[in-house]
């Protein structure tokens, strides 16, 4: 994985660029399932690998498939980003070790969800039950996310198709 | 890519068993991996599939923009309407139990709509955003 993210950053050609992004969703589907995390898993590979990718050389086949060369050497934005790289792995040491079972988060609602969600819900996959019953809400605010980035696309794009004939404008 | 006579084949091959197994993930999700939003990428998948192979005015005659654009506002409707069926039968926006006389079912009844809606609005989506990127580029070198 570590190998296709350099790819990617040397890369010049976007092509290369998005399916390489898609090579990197499927290890990270991959990656995913060894972690048990099935259901997350299936979203990467269709969403990330799938989905994305075709929109991705959608746009490249809009807007032509050479990365320009950068006018200056971004010195500073590499500096920003080590930085907050560096803060970043710092921050994940106070986190508690992996698969820690008196971790706060195993310790909280996550035993009630595991032994309660079968008998109340009747439901053998407990992140199905807990996604659309226990944190129904939640889910609920997704959806009208994903809504409205599906509106906001809508209304971005529409107004400059109508005007096709007419050349340029808005 | 009309005119390559192989992925003609194999798309038509690939595509019925794309749709079934979006729709072994959406009402399987109960027991096994997956769910509303899985089932409603890969359903829209599918279609994209579809449009790389046949056209994107084939696709757009197969599943037109009234229909994707109805999706997207039904499965948020559908999803909150559940809510409200909550609150309409006695329970809180979003209660469950008081879909049915058994809990546990009205559990699974409520499960299963929201789901749904999840399904509808996540595959309207998708849909919407590829026909808007790959009719945008189209339109402009026909012209």
């Amino acid at each position: 994985m570590a190998a296709v993210a350099g790819a990617i950053v040397v890369q010049r050609n976007l092509f290369s660029v998005v399916v390489l992004g898609g090579v990197y969703s499927f290890l990270m589907a991959t990656v995913l399932v060894a972690l048990d995390a099935v259901d997350v898993a299936m979203t990467e590979a269709s969403v990330g690998a799938g989905i994305s990718t075709v929109l991705l050389l959608g746009a490249l086949y809009l807007c032509g498939g050479e990365e320009a060369k950068p006018l200056a050497r971004p010195w500073l934005p590499l500096a920003i980003a080590l930085i907050i790289v560096g803060a970043l792995v710092y921050g994940t040491l106070g986190l508690p070790a992996f698969s820690d079972p008196a971790a706060p988060i195993h310790v909280h609602v996550v035993p009630r969800y595991l032994s309660e969600a079968l008998k109340e819900t009747g439901v053998p996959n407990v992140v199905t039950a807990v996604l659309a019953s226990y944190r129904g809400y939640d889910t609920l605010g997704e959806t009208v996310v994903v809504f409205t980035a599906g509106a906001g696309v809508i209304a971005l794009l529409r107004r400059v198709r109508r005007q096709d004939g007419g050349g340029e404008g808005r | 890519m009309r005119g390559f006579l192989v992925l003609r084949v194999v798309a038509k091959l690939l595509i019925p068993f794309m749709l079934v197994f979006a729709l072994y993930v959406q009402f399987h999700g109960d027991f096994g991996p997956g769910g509303g939003f899985q089932a409603g990428v890969i359903g829209a998948a599918s279609v994209v599939f579809y449009a790389l192979i046949f056209g994107l005015p084939a696709a757009r005659r197969l599943v037109p923009d009234a229909v994707v654009e109805s999706m997207i506002g039904l499965g948020v409707l559908l999803y909150a309407g559940v809510g409200l069926a909550g609150i309409a039968l006695g329970g809180n926006y979003l209660d469950y139990f008081v879909l049915d006389r058994n809990p546990v079912d009205g559990q699974h009844r409520g499960i299963f709509w929201v789901e749904a809606g999840v399904a509808i609005t996540v595959s309207g989506v998708m849909l919407k955003i590829f026909y808007m990127f790959a009719g945008r580029g189209r339109g402009l070198d026909e012209e």
